[in-house]
């Protein structure tokens, strides 16, 4: 990702912020916009989380006249980083939550509705109350769908409640999610950590609510009280082999068993008994697993919206749907107006907003070179980054890209394999601090 | 991280302790020390006296911000888990010692001229 160009930007932004005077350009957030670009572009962007968010404020910010819409039905704007901590009770539930409004530029313009279809011909967005938003550039940043569904015997409403948590589906979700995680903790018994067979946003966070609620339970009740199985469809308890055999080990330390090729399939919350699908030689098999506390992650799939509007890969994830884009660019790769950026994006990794934050500056310099009539040069390697919590008060700072090598952001400094207190602070502190500055376009 | 610029930062500090709180902060170290300058130009002298007293105090200063920082972050002492960590936490330590004994000399000076 440091290219020529990219050096060039922050040059600039270096001497803008130096010749308009420091405290001036601390106070602006345009002191260090890479420049004002004339254009009468129609740009529509879809949700408002992180990425559509962040890419919207950059572009106004760069961008001289052009119409810039986003779309999201949602008021709130969800920090979703933060909903691990929620689940673990080291944060309150009002803690990720701000409003939507409050973020965007005022030269962006919300419209409170979802897109209902996509028209990548006609190039129109239609929004569940009709309006139609014709658009010469198009970003698809809507995130993503649980599918709670798909788990037989499972609704959100029993998250909180017989031992059953799912933090994934938002601060309130997170929040019943500790207070079964809790009971669990102070009582004991046996603990089930799951993980779908799908593509999931930040892979990392399994693992985390796993060592979370393993330390909490070992400082409650105490080791000897409780058990803990992390049972999950993969081979391998995350994706880059390095950081994989650093959490196998660390989960034999801590006495948490691993059960790989078995799926979630159904929940009786009765009986407190979990079904799993084993994956077999020659076939499946159904396996009953008794539990005191469930963590449940229902599968993820891209909106219905990118499903049927006939931008998915149709080759693969076909049960997922995620946007078809380059992995370097994020262009569609049939629709070169159209981005996809964050959990629907499809590509082999990024769904965090670590991600988000290579991801939309490279977008934005690819956009605003089509609006000029040039090619952009930045390119996305898949940076990922995951604080893995393993305890509360230590994390290892784990970064990685497509080829599952690790690219710290200090080498030398901040040991990827190693559980510290700095990493667990750059969790804890900074990493809100500077996913805000990223929404606002800052950073 | 990307690009770490002074902009960059000083948007980080904002949201760590809120705008209002990070530039109150930065008010109050930045008049501590031209407070601390003002006496030591009136003076022209160091005080050994009140020196010492600051010395004194800095112990206390920087168990206090280490206290301090491991309360707001949910830790403890037994997080340490390398030799950064330690640099870190020794920082936080040292930063709090200084930043009490200038706050003690300061005040010795300003309550009681030489």
């Amino acid at each position: 990702m440091k290219t020529i160009q990219d050096f060039a930007v922050s040059r600039r932004g270096f001497f803008a912020l130096t010749a308009s005077g420091i405290g001036a350009a601390a106070l602006s957030s345009r002191a260090s916009a890479a420049g004002t670009v004339e254009t009468s572009a129609r740009i529509v962007v879809i949700g408002a989380g992180a990425a559509g968010t962040a890419l919207s404020n950059r572009l106004a910010q760069r961008l001289s006249g052009a119409t810039i819409t986003v779309v999201d039905p949602r008021r709130e704007h969800l920090y979703q980083p933060g909903l691990s901590l929620v689940a673990a009770g080291l944060r309150p539930a009002d803690y990720v939550v701000s409003r939507t409004a409050d973020w965007l530029d005022r030269n962006v313009a919300l419209v409170e509705e979802a897109a209902a279809a996509i028209d990548p011909v006609a190039k129109v967005v239609t929004t569940a109350g009709g309006k139609t938003l014709p658009y010469d550039f198009l970003v698809l940043a809507p995130g993503l769908v649980l599918d709670y569904g798909a788990i037989e015997g499972f609704s959100p409403e029993m998250v909180g409640r017989d031992g059953i948590g799912a933090l994934y589906g938002g601060p309130d979700h997170a929040a019943r999610t500790w207070q079964a995680a809790s009971k669990f903790a102070g009582e004991g018994g046996v603990g089930l950590f799951t993980r779908p067979a799908t593509e999931m946003k930040c892979a990392g966070a399994p693992l985390k609510h796993t060592f979370l609620i393993e330390d909490i339970a070992s400082r409650g009740i105490g080791r000897g009280k409780f058990e803990m199985h992390y049972v999950a469809p993969q081979p391998v308890l995350f994706s880059v082999p390095i950081v994989s055999e650093k959490v196998r080990m660390l989960f034999s330390e801590r006495g948490i068993a691993t059960h790989h090729g078995m799926t979630l399939a159904a929940i009786d919350a009765g009986r407190k008994i979990a079904t799993f699908t084993k994956a077999e030689k020659g076939g499946t098999s159904r396996v009953e697993m008794p539990y005191d506390y469930l963590h449940v992650i229902p599968p993820q799939r891209a909106p219905e919206v990118i499903r049927q509007s006939g931008l998915s890969w149709t080759d693969k994830w076909t049960d997922q749907g995620w946007a078809a884009v380059d992995q370097k660019t994020l262009r569609h790769v049939a629709y070169p107006e159209i981005f996809a950026l964050g959990d629907v994006a499809g590509v082999p990794k990024g769904k965090t907003a670590a991600s988000v934050k290579w991801q939309v500056p490279m977008v934005e310099d690819h956009l605003v070179a089509s609006i000029q009539g040039r090619e952009g040069s930045l390119v996305y390697d898949g940076y990922t980054s995951c604080p893995l919590i393993t305890r509360v008060g230590r994390a290892m700072l784990v970064e990685f890209d497509y080829h599952n090598n690790l690219v710290p952001s200090f080498p030398g400094l901040i040991a990827p394999l190693e559980e510290l207190w700095i990493s667990w602070l750059m969790k804890e502190v900074v990493l809100k601090a500077t996913y805000n500055a990223m929404l606002r376009g800052k950073a | 991280m990307q690009e770490m610029t002074l902009e960059t930062m000083i948007a980080v500090l904002e949201e760590i302790f809120g705008t209002g709180l990070f530039w109150s902060m930065v008010a109050a170290a930045a008049l501590v020390t031209a407070a601390y300058l003002y006496v030591l130009v009136r003076d022209r002298a160091m005080s050994m006296r009140k020196f010492l007293f600051a010395q004194l105090s800095m112990p206390f200063g920087a168990v206090a911000a280490v206290l301090f920082v491991l309360q707001v972050t949910h830790s403890s002492l037994a997080d340490i888990g390398g030799p950064v960590d330690a640099a870190l936490l020794l920082g936080v330590a040292v930063a709090g010692a200084i930043g009490t004994a200038i706050l003690v000399y300061t005040a010795q000076s300003l309550v009681r001229r030489p």
